[in-house]
């Protein structure tokens, strides 16, 4: 059902049919936003990437990369005026093309999204139970059992005395347990994709380590797919298996988690990694990159990433670079991939 | 280091920087939010008896978990709170009451905040950014060519000259928060006070930041106060490093022994939390899975 010079193109896993492939492959995503002055801004440029059953991929990118536009596109919410061509591929059924009662009807049960701020994510004039509770309730299960699922899916969600917090309003949670019962809430449709857009990023340092693992555990436990938004490498490294790297609205390198940190083969992902600190041991201040991260509306011609790039010649500013195996497992959009790779 | 240490047990307390040869010196601050009024209780005691030291040119991390009370502490030694206990001192005289501090202690503490959107207007043009702090601290104004005077100050923080002209609001969080950076130190400052001066910029932008205080901390000789929830971070600026929780340093240190072999058991779980960038294979048990408090 997939050409298959597209796949091979894109470098996806081999065309399967619907039920043994990737649950999600995003295959040429194009999101055009309304610009000033009726322009149209392409702020996500020609993404494919697969998200591989029971594994977590991690989504990384700065601000402007078009990582949450992915994300968005992906759970059917872009933003107004957005148009979404390319194909976005759900266990082979094409989501772009399926009508809005089907789009919903995947969305918040079989994709599931955990945003970065609960409290604008969960109802403040609500209960946690009665949110929780939503799907069931939608399911017509019995009250009792209801209320049974929702105390399950707390207690799932790490949050202490399910029972009593369930009574609770979000802005008598803390941080950390509004993470919680929003994790709760994205379990109650039983998905098996689950969206995560910066989960963590608002929280505290030990309350971060917790859900991050809870995240993890669920993935594994529940064999779910998970994609993990993040602009922090750290967060990603510990527990995406494969990482996509995007700037200024397309895909850079994508591979297994570890070789594409502890081996970029893409400048750009190589600056990111160089730019994190050890906690535990001093390092030097990185060089740092020149310049702001690219921006869709004002995307330099040939590839995006070549006014920043240490590596830039002529080929990097006529060309846009198409995103290659350049080792195996390994795909980059650099013309010098190679060269970044080393021996 | 054992000498120190030794010592320190004897007074019952650790001061890497002694009170006279510190640049700032604070003792015994306070500070209460809400409440019934100072002395009549109530409220919630954001700091709790904070005492620390920073020697001239030298840089001191305050890490600590959100509400641990490391922002109020960079507040009272901006001057922007006043505390309800507690001396602060400055070159050893005292730094003067929030909002009614003696002009030139005014300059020479200067904050640099971490949204730099919401600390510059975005409607005034740089140059006028800058011009409004040299009218209130005149003794800094430049006494040529104002125009040449701030190009300079804006090539010192890798700005381009036609930067000037521009208003905050156009420019992108990297610049703007060179534009602060310039703020601050147009007024020619001993002490920087820099609160989580890096934390909203992108992976890449912050790297920047990073290399343009540091530089500008070694050409100006400035003594610092860094504030930041990322230890990494701080393990690659702070000569000392103080770590607070509820209000109180619970442990303070020269920063390779702090984040090395931490003392405090409260350290210790922040550093287990704290992420590496890690290599092992997800999911296969060994990443940091003892790491939660």
């Amino acid at each position: 059902m997939i050409p298959a010079g597209t796949a091979r193109e894109h470098g996806l896993t081999k065309p399967s049919p619907a039920t043994d492939g990737p649950p999600l492959r995003i295959d040429g995503l194009v999101v055009d936003l309304p610009g000033p002055r009726g322009t149209r801004v392409r702020v996500v440029d020609g993404v494919s990437f697969d998200v591989p059953r029971a594994t977590t991929v991690g989504l990384i990118g700065e601000s402007g990369s078009g990582k949450t536009m992915t994300a968005q596109a992906i759970l059917g919410l872009p933003p107004e005026g957005a148009t979404l061509s390319g194909r976005l591929l759900w266990h082979g059924e094409d989501l772009i093309a399926a009508d809005p009662p089907r789009r919903r009807a995947v969305r918040g049960r079989e994709i599931a999204m955990i945003f970065q701020d609960p409290l604008a994510a969960l109802n403040p004039t609500q209960r946690i139970g009665r949110q929780v509770g939503e799907i069931p309730r939608r399911d017509r299960l019995p009250r009792a059992e209801v209320s049974r699922r929702v105390v399950e899916l707390l207690d799932r969600a790490g949050v202490p005395e399910p029972k009593r917090r369930m009574r609770a309003y979000p802005h008598e949670l803390s941080g950390g347990l509004r993470q919680r019962a929003m994790i709760a809430v994205a379990l109650a449709g039983k998905p098996s994709l689950l969206l995560a857009d910066e989960p963590t990023t608002a929280l505290d340092v030990t309350v971060q380590s917790r859900i991050l693992r809870l995240l993890a555990d669920i993935q594994e436990t529940e064999g779910l797919s998970m994609l993990l938004v993040s602009h922090d490498l750290r967060v990603v490294s510990h527990v995406a298996e494969r990482v996509v790297v995007m700037y200024a609205g397309r895909v850079c390198e994508r591979g297994p988690a570890r070789d594409v940190l502890r081996r970029p083969a893409h400048p750009y992902t190589a600056a990111l990694v160089r730019s994190v600190p050890a906690v535990r041991t001093r390092t030097a201040l990185a060089d740092p990159l020149p310049g702001a991260p690219a921006t869709p509306a004002n995307r330099p011609a040939g590839c995006a990433f070549h006014p920043r790039c240490p590596l830039a010649r002529a080929r990097c500013r006529g060309e846009v670079p198409a995103v290659r195996e350049v080792a195996p497992g390994r795909w980059s959009a650099c013309h010098f991939a190679q060269e970044v790779l080393g021996p | 280091m054992s000498a120190r240490e030794r010592e320190g047990e004897l007074l019952g307390e650790e001061r890497a920087v002694p009170p006279e040869r510190a640049l700032l010196d604070v003792r015994g601050l306070r500070v209460r939010y809400g409440g019934r009024g100072w002395g009549r209780g109530g409220g919630q005691l954001a700091v709790d008896g904070v005492s620390l030291s920073v020697a001239p040119e030298e840089t001191l991390g305050l890490v600590g978990e959100s509400g641990s009370g490391k922002t109020t502490v960079a507040r009272c030694v901006a001057g922007l709170l006043g505390p309800g206990a507690g001396t602060l001192t400055f070159d050893g005289r005292p730094l003067g009451r929030a909002g009614r501090r003696p002009p030139e202690m005014r300059r020479a503490v200067q904050m640099v905040f971490q949204d730099p959107r919401s600390s510059l207007n975005p409607r005034m043009t740089v140059a006028s950014v800058i011009a409004e702090v040299w009218s209130t601290h005149p003794v800094t104004a430049p006494e040529g060519d104002r125009t040449e005077a701030l190009h300079r100050l804006l090539a010192d923080m890798g700005l381009d000259p036609e930067v000037a002209s521009r208003r905050a609001g156009d420019l992108s969080g990297g610049q703007c928060q060179r534009v602060s950076i310039a703020r601050a130190l147009a007024v020619r400052p001993r002490l920087l006070v820099c609160d989580e001066a890096v934390s909203a910029l992108d992976v890449s932008v912050q790297a920047q930041i990073l290399r343009l205080l540091v530089d500008l901390r070694a050409r100006h000789r400035l003594a610092m106060l860094f504030i930041s929830h990322d230890l990494g971070v701080v393990h690659q600026i702070a000569d000392r490093v103080a770590v607070m929780r509820r209000g109180v340093i619970v442990e303070e240190g020269p920063t390779g022994e702090v984040l090395t072999a931490p003392r405090d058991p409260y350290t210790r779980a922040l550093l287990d939390a704290a992420l590496d960038l890690d290599d092992s294979v997800p999911g296969d048990g060994t990443a940091d899975d003892e790491a939660v408090v």
